[in-house]
C-alpha cells in the first residue's frame, strides 16, 4: 500500500514538474496543482496507511480502539486540499484574464512586468491609465 | 495575569486584523467608513502588539493553548521576544501603509479590496509570528500568499497579471515544499507542536535531517534566498507603493522568521548540521542581491534587488546558530524592514515629484525638495550602516558574531557587500537628487501631500530613534535570542 502511494506521489510530482516547466501558463498552473496533489498524498501517508478502521472512539471507551486510523493527517490534508483548491481557482482565473488580455497563454510573450532596459520606470499605476 | 487574559493578549494581534479585514470587506461600498475601519484596525493592532510586547518583556514568553487541550495536543500560540517584536513591526508597517494611501502620491486607483487585503496580509504575518505549531505555520504562510496575490492583481494591467503569475508559480512551489516538510516531520516524530518536536528530535538529529532540509528549502524560497529569489525582483515593482512597502518589510521576513524559529527552537540539534551550507547560501544571497541592485535603473527594482542582499545578512546571523547570531538576525530584520519600507515610500514620493522611477529621466530634487533629499540621505546612510544610524548596530551585531566564531570569509563578504550597497545608494542620490533634471522646463507638481510624507518620515523617525538610542531594542532582542535558544 505504502509503495503504491509513494509511486503515485512521485508520478504526480514528476508530471506536475514537467507541466510546470512548460512555456504555456495554463499548463504551468495545472502542473503546480498536480505537484500539490502529490504533496497531499505525502501528508495523508504521514499518519501511516496500515490502519484503516474509522477513527471513532467506541461507546464506553475513553480512547481510540487499536487499529483505528490516525485522524490528524486526515484533518491536515483536508486543510491543504481546500487551500490548494482555492489557489488553483485563483490561478485559473488569472490565466483566463491573461488569455483575454494578451490573446494567448504563452508566457514567453509575457514581458510586461519586466520590460527590456529603457522601458521601465513607470509607476505601478501611471496616471494616464486611470 | 489570569489565563483568559493571557490568551486574549496573545491572540489579539491575530483577531484585530482578521476582524478589520472582515469589517472592511463588508463596508466596501462606503469608502470613508472603510478607510476609518482600516486605520482604526491598524492603530488597535499596534496597541495590542505593544501590550503583548510588554507582557513578553516581563515574562520572557507567554503561551496559550486553545480548545481546552493540554500541550502538545492543543494548537498553541506562543509569543516570545522574537515573535512579539516582529508583531510590533507588522503593526507599524500596516499603519504606515494605510496612512500613506490617504493621499494621491501613488497614482493607484482606489480599490475597495485594498484595505481588506492589507489586513489579511497582516493577520497572516502575525499568525506566522505567533503560532507554536508547525502545520499552523504552513496555514499562515498560505494566508499571506493569498493576500499577496490579491494585492498583486489589484491593478489588472498586463504587468500586474504577469507579475502575479510569476509570484504564484514560484511561491506555491515554495509552500508545497513547506507542506511536504511538515508532513515528513510529523511522520518521523508524531508531533507538530514546536516544543514536542524539539524533544522528539533531540536524541537522533540525523533521522529527521532530510525532512528538515525539505522544510528549510520552502522557507528559503519564501525568504528570497540565493538561488531561489527569482520571484522577488520580478514582481515587487508592479505593486502599488504602500503595498510595496508592506511586502518589502514583511514578505521575506515571514520566511526568515520561520528559519530563525525552526533553527533555534524547533530543531536545535538538527540546525547545526546545516549551518555551514546556510552560511554559504547567505553569502550567495548577499552578493547576488547587491550586484543585481547595481544593474538596474528603476529605483524600485534597485531597492527590491537590494532587499535580497539584506536577507543574506539576516540568514548569516541565523546560520551562526548562537544566541548572538539570532540577536543580530532579529535586529537586522527589524532595521531592514523599517528602513527599506520607508525607502520604498520615499521612492514613491520621488516618482510623484520628479515624474518617473527611472533614474535616467529624473533629477534636481535636492534643490526642489530638500526635505525629501534629507529624508532619503538619512535612510540610505542607515541602510549602508553608517554610525550612529540603525543599520550600524544591525551590521555590527552580525559581523561581530561572525568574527567571534572565526568565519573570516563570511565577515569580509558582509563588509564588502556594505561597500557595494553604498554604490547603489549613491547612484540613486546622484541621479535623482544631486544632478539637474534632464528636462530644463521641469517643475515639481504643485500641492502638498502631508499623509504620505508623514508616513515616510514617521518610519524614518522610528529607525533614527533606534539608531541613536539602541539600548531598549538591544536589551529586548538579547532577551528574545536567549529565550529562543533556551531548551525547554
Amino acid at each position: 500500500m505504502i509503495w503504491a502511494v509513494a509511486l503515485s506521489a512521485g508520478a504526480l510530482v514528476a508530471s506536475g514538474a514537467y507541466l510546470a516547466l512548460s512555456r504555456d501558463a495554463l499548463r504551468a498552473v495545472v502542473g503546480v496543482s498536480l505537484i500539490g496533489a502529490g504533496a497531499n498524498l505525502v501528508v495523508l501517508s504521514a499518519g501511516r496507511l496500515d490502519a484503516v478502521m474509522p477513527a471513532f472512539v467506541p461507546e464506553g471507551a475513553s480512547r481510540l480502539a487499536d487499529g483505528a486510523a490516525n485522524p490528524l493527517p486526515q484533518a491536515l490534508v483536508l486543510t491543504a486540499i481546500v487551500i490548494g483548491f482555492s489557489l488553483t481557482c485563483f490561478a485559473l482565473a488569472l490565466v483566463m484574464t491573461i488569455r483575454q488580455r494578451v490573446g494567448d497563454t504563452d508566457s514567453t510573450g509575457l514581458r510586461a512586468a519586466e520590460p527590456p532596459a529603457g522601458a521601465d520606470g513607470l509607476p505601478a499605476f501611471p496616471d494616464d491609465e486611470r | 495575569m489570569n489565563a483568559d487574559l493571557t490568551s486574549l493578549v496573545v491572540v489579539a494581534p491575530l483577531l484585530v486584523p482578521l476582524a478589520a479585514a472582515v469589517a472592511s470587506t463588508v463596508s466596501a461600498g462606503r469608502p470613508r467608513v472603510q478607510q476609518a475601519i482600516g486605520l482604526g484596525g491598524a492603530i488597535l493592532l499596534l496597541g495590542s502588539a505593544l501590550v503583548l510586547a510588554r507582557a513578553v518583556a516581563a515574562a520572557g514568553q507567554v503561551r496559550t493553548a486553545l480548545g481546552g487541550w493540554d500541550a502538545p495536543f492543543a494548537i498553541e500560540f506562543v509569543a516570545d521576544g522574537v515573535g512579539a517584536s516582529l508583531v510590533v513591526l507588522a503593526a507599524v508597517m500596516g499603519l504606515t501603509a494605510l496612512l500613506f494611501q490617504q493621499d494621491d502620491t501613488d497614482p493607484a486607483p482606489a480599490s475597495p479590496a485594498f484595505v481588506p487585503l492589507v489586513h489579511a496580509f497582516l493577520a497572516g504575518a502575525c499568525g506566522a509570528f505567533l503560532t507554536g505549531d508547525l502545520f499552523n505555520l504552513y496555514v499562515w504562510f498560505e494566508v499571506v500568499l493569498i493576500a499577496s496575490l490579491g494585492l498583486l492583481v489589484l491593478g489588472k494591467e498586463r504587468r500586474h497579471l504577469d507579475g502575479a503569475l510569476t509570484y504564484f508559480v514560484l511561491n506555491v512551489v515554495g509552500t508545497l515544499f513547506v507542506l511536504v516538510g511538515v508532513a515528513l516531520v510529523y511522520a518521523a516524530t508524531g508531533h507538530l507542536n514546536y516544543v514536542a518536536i524539539a524533544h522528539a528530535t533531540m536524541a537522533d538529529p540525523y533521522r529527521v535531517l532530510p525532512f528538515v532540509a525539505v522544510l528549510s528549502v520552502g522557507f528559503l524560497v519564501k525568504a528570497g534566498a540565493f538561488p531561489l529569489f527569482a520571484w522577488l525582483p520580478a514582481t515587487y515593482h508592479t505593486l502599488p507603493a504602500p503595498a510595496l512597502a508592506l511586502f518589502a518589510a514583511l514578505g521575506t521576513k515571514v520566511g526568515v522568521y520561520a528559519l530563525l524559529r525552526t533553527g533555534g527552537a524547533v530543531f536545535p540539534t538538527v540546525a547545526p548540521l546545516m549551518s555551514d551550507l546556510l552560511g554559504w547560501v547567505a553569502v550567495g544571497t548577499m552578493v547576488t542581491g547587491v550586484l543585481g541592485a547595481a544593474y538596474h535603473w528603476d529605483i524600485r527594482r534597485i531597492l527590491a534587488f537590494h532587499s535580497i542582499s539584506q536577507v543574506g545578512y539576516i540568514l548569516l546571523g541565523i546560520a551562526l546558530g548562537t544566541p548572538g547570531g539570532a540577536q543580530g538576525a532579529l535586529v537586522f530584520a527589524l532595521h531592514h524592514s523599517l528602513v527599506k519600507g520607508s525607502l520604498f515610500l520615499i521612492a514613491a514620493l520621488v516618482c510623484r515629484e520628479a515624474g518617473s522611477y527611472d533614474l535616467r529621466h529624473i533629477g534636481g530634487l535636492s534643490s526642489a525638495r530638500p526635505w525629501l533629499a534629507a529624508l532619503f540621505l538619512l535612510q540610505a546612510l542607515s541602510l549602508v550602516g553608517i554610525p550612529p544610524l540603525s543599520g550600524f548596530w544591525a551590521k555590527f551585531l552580525v559581523v561581530r558574531e561572525t568574527l567571534v566564531l572565526g568565519h573570516v570569509v563570511w565577515a569580509a563578504t558582509a563588509l564588502a557587500v556594505g561597500a557595494l550597497t553604498l554604490y547603489s545608494m549613491l547612484k540613486i542620490w546622484l541621479e535623482a537628487f544631486w544632478r539637474a533634471h534632464p528636462r530644463e522646463d521641469w517643475q515639481p507638481p504643485p500641492g502638498a501631500r502631508p499623509a504620505s510624507a508623514i508616513a515616510a518620515a514617521g518610519l524614518a523617525a522610528v529607525t533614527t530613534a533606534f539608531g541613536l538610542w539602541p539600548e531598549p531594542v538591544l536589551r529586548f532582542t538579547f532577551m528574545a535570542a536567549t529565550v529562543l535558544h533556551t531548551r525547554p
